[in-house]
């Protein structure tokens, strides 16, 4: 047999221009053509060995779908994909792939690896939008087990779990804080990495499929983890996220004008504060931006800046470009809007005026040192280096920790001093009996993925659990 | 969706609705917050629990109209409904046998401080209330503060009903008069509580209020309310509503409020100019 040529670089992907974008909340990635998308398809080698699925969390037969995806026939390809994944269009636009599946490919040691996510968002898209007639049946439901979970959070650990729970038969409510479903895909992620119509096409499929939602209830407050258990349900999921954000505790973080990413992204995502007045929500719209952090967080936050109408807006962080913990895909399309990096820089103190509004941001220069716990050159700050980045808006993407509203209000629940709750990686089983835990409150702010994973895993616990006779904990 | 189950006008543009909420209603205790968001477009309005019915599973909220969401909030009646209501959020008042405590409501404190004076007075409490507004007409729940209170003390700024003069007037006099008090709670506009906590910070009076900082989320997510209690950062959605009143910055949380001045502007205008543009009908259909 010949050998096949292989063709380099992955097929691009189109994207509006940066010029074009940062005008508008569209999405930046327009997704492949049928055609690109069958030629990166035959890109793929087809592995025996295929390690692109190792690298995968939650095991998608990467091969599988990607030959269905060659031959042109797109239903296949979704069918085997939503095995292993039950939220395509979202990983496929979301997942670090060149951390994951795309970073084990085979052809990544010489070239480009296949375009794994790129054709993963392609296959769920083609099916995204056919109205639920046309879509090739679900495989009918196991008989009812007579068994009730809750989800505690509706985000992508919560989601998972319910869908898989579902399908194993169980009956599942997933409670929800906010208004709408989704977690940090709908408040967090914005509309033009993720429109939030695809999540809540999701969230309805799952809905179609048995799940009940119930948004506005706040487990914690509105009833506890202890009532759940002792009301109806057999066993409780809990996956609440890392959502609280955290401060620096520099002077003059509360003026007006210094926003923590999430408020900045809440107002923005779900709120729609980019559409007021016609959305009541209104937001701050600063001239001039600087955003404190360099994870996606903050990358989200300054590309969202932009579109709001900042004329100029820093990223600050306090190391260099080699540490920036974004996606490299984020990063470099942050670079080519605009966004002005001042690395190996940290803010000291924010600066107002009379009516407590930001006026500036004092910053101090840092060089890397020793290798601190993580591996990573600690910085040091550079004496006398304080300068003043002239700013209205300051948003601080530090990152988040777990919320403690649930741990707090749940007797019999350990949490470790960074406020995650305990419990086993593998089931998520915790101390307390009939309540497992998975997602961003199990391991702190992770992926969309690795919470999927997490969901998917403590979904498979619970089920053998609820069916032991025994039900030892 | 969670239906107002009945409307009534107070006081000019402050209104009472009884909303079907059982989850929130079984739980509800004094001192906590609601919030609700009225449809698709709205923005999420924190309001506090002016009480509740457990066994009728309501909750009464009473609000102010003073920009557009209230405003927009005012225009329904019932038989219409609320797209989301979620609570009750927040800290619980915290609520002992403290002795003598002042219960002081000002304005659209009046029913955020009235359940609280209930729990203190089944506590075994002797409760004094104060109640306040500008004029006579502004002046709300005056029979209900009556029934939760023991003594109730009524001030207006204009002496139209009561005696003439603020809120913190009686309360000085009481000082001033050296009557025991073990307590205060105050619940008003910043620059009543401001008050309240400058009169008794000086005699070493405990004293309580609930912050109206600007919310979003309300269970800790976001960080928008957060405010300066005793030089540390406190949001009050999750480590209040209510805090010493001794220790919280209430300049800085009155500059806060006004972080989205020329926005509330910019929507009421836009929401005036909308409704004229409407048949007149329309708008007055609920009344
Ligand atoms: C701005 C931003 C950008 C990101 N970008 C990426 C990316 O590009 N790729 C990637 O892989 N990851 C990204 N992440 C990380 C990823 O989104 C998270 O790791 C993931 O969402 C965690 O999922 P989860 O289900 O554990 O929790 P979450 O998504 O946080 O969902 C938790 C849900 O629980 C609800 N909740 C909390 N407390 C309660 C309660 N007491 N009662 C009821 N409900 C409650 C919350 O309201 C929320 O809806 C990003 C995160 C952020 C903030
Ligand atoms: C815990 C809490 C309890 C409250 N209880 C009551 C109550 O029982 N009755 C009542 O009439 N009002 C109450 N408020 C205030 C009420 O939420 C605001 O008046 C309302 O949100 C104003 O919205 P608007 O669009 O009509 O006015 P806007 O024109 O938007 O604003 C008018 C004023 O309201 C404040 N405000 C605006 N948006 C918010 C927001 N999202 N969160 C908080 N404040 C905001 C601003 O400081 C501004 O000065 C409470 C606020 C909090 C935080
Ligand atoms: S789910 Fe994520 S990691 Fe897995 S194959 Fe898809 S893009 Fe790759
Ligand atoms: S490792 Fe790469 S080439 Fe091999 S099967 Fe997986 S995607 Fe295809
Ligand atoms: S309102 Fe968001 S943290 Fe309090």
């Amino acid at each position: 047999m010949a050998r096949k040529e292989i063709i380099p670089k992955k097929h691009a992907m189109p994207c509006q221009t940066p010029a074009e974008r940062v005008k508008n909340f569209a999405e930046v990635a327009l997704g492949y053509s049928e055609q690109t998308a069958m030629a990166e398809a035959a890109r793929c080698l087809q592995c025996k060995r295929p390690t692109c699925v190792d690298g995968c969390p939650v095991e998608v037969d990467i091969p599988g779908f990607i030959a269905r995806v060659a031959a042109g026939d797109f239903v296949g390809a979704a069918q085997r994909l939503k095995e292993k994944n039950l939220l395509p269009s979202i990983c496929g636009r979301v997942c670090p792939q060149e951390d994951q599946c795309e970073a084990r490919c085979t052809l990544s040691k010489k070239f480009e690896p296949v375009g794994i996510g790129r054709l993963e968002r392609f296959v769920a898209d083609t099916q995204l939008w056919l109205e639920p007639a046309a879509l090739p049946p679900e495989p009918p439901l196991p008989p009812a087990s007579g068994f009730k979970v809750a989800v505690v959070g509706s985000g992508p650990a919560g989601l998972t779990a319910a869908g898989d729970l579902v399908r194993l038969g169980h009956r599942v409510t997933v409670f929800e804080a906010l208004h709408k479903a989704g977690g940090v895909l709908v408040y967090g992620i914005p509309e033009f990495r993720l429109p939030k119509a695809i999540v809540e096409r999701e969230v309805q499929a799952l809905q179609r499929m048995g799940v009940e939602l119930r948004t506005n209830f706040v487990i914690g407050k509105t009833e506890t983890i202890d009532e759940l258990l002792a009301n109806s349900y057999d066993a409780v999921f809990v996956a609440t996220g890392a959502g609280l954000p955290h401060f620096m505790n520099i002077p003059g973080e509360n003026l007006n004008g210094v926003y923590s990413a999430n408020e900045f992204l809440t107002r923005a995502n779900l709120m729609k504060a980019y559409r007021f007045p016609e959305y009541d929500t209104p937001i701050h719209l600063g001239k001039r931006v600087a955003v404190v952090g360099a994870g996606n967080v903050a990358m989200d936050a300054a590309r969202t800046a932009l579109r709001l109408g900042a004329e100029k807006v820093f990223l600050v962080y306090r190391r260099s470009h080699e540490e920036m913990p974004a996606r490299a895909e984020e990063i470099e399309h942050a670079e080519e809007e605009g966004i002005d990096l001042r690395l190996l820089t940290s803010p000291v103190r924010i600066l107002g005026d009379k009516e407590n509004w930001v006026t500036g941001c004092e910053c101090i220069r840092m060089e890397l040192g020793e290798p601190d716990a993580s591996g990573r050159r600690r910085p040091v700050a550079v004496p006398q280096s304080e300068h003043v980045l002239p700013v209205d808006t300051v948003i601080m993407a530090i990152g988040q920790s777990p919320n403690p509203l649930v741990p707090a209000t749940t007797p019999g629940l350990e949490t470790t001093r960074h406020g995650t709750i305990v419990g086993d990686p593998e089931t998520g089983k915790t101390g307390k009996r009939g309540v497992f835990v998975g997602g961003d409150i199990l391991t702190g702010a992770a992926t969309v993925i690795l919470a999927m994973g997490a969901g998917r895993k403590s979904a498979r616990a619970i089920d053998v659990w609820l069916r032991d006779p025994e039900r030892k904990w | 969706m969670f239906p107002i189950l009945a409307a009534r006008t107070l006081a000019p543009l402050v209104k009472e609705f009884v909303i079907d909420a059982r989850p929130v209603a079984l739980k509800a205790k004094a001192g906590q917050f609601i919030v609700l968001r009225i449809d698709e477009t709205g923005e999420r309005i924190p309001l506090t629990i002016a009480g509740v019915d457990a066994t009728q599973g309501t909750v009464r909220i009473v609000f102010l109209e003073v920009g557009k969401s209230t405003r927009k909030l005012g225009t329904l009646g019932a038989g219409d409904s609320l797209l989301d209501f979620v609570g009750p959020l927040g800290n619980p008042s915290h609520v002992e046998k403290f002795g003598t405590v002042v219960c002081i409501g000002g304005g659209v404190g009046v029913p955020a401080v009235l359940p609280i004076a209930h729990a203190l007075k089944a506590a075994g409490n002797h409760v004094i209330g104060i109640t306040g507004a500008r004029r006579a007409d502004l002046l709300i729940l005056e029979d209900e503060m009556r029934g939760a209170c023991h003594e109730l003390f009524v001030t207006t700024d204009d002496g139209s009903r009561g005696d003439r003069g603020l809120v913190t007037d009686p309360l000085r006099r009481f000082i001033a008069e050296g009557r025991k008090i073990d307590l205060v709670v105050a619940v008003g506009p910043a620059i009543m509580m401001k008050a309240v906590a400058a009169a008794t910070q000086p005699h070493g009076l405990k004293t309580v209020v609930s912050l109206n900082s600007v919310m979003v989320d309300g269970t800790g997510m976001c960080g928008g309310c957060r405010v300066t209690v005793g030089g540390q950062t406190k949001f009050v959605c999750v480590d209040g509503p209510e805090f010493d009143a001794h220790q919280v910055n209430f300049d800085e949380l009155m500059m806060r409020q006004r972080m989205y001045r020329n926005q509330e502007k910019t929507a009421l205008t836009r929401y005036d100019e909308c409704r004229s543009a409407q048949p007149r009908e329309e708008v007055t259909s609920r009344g």
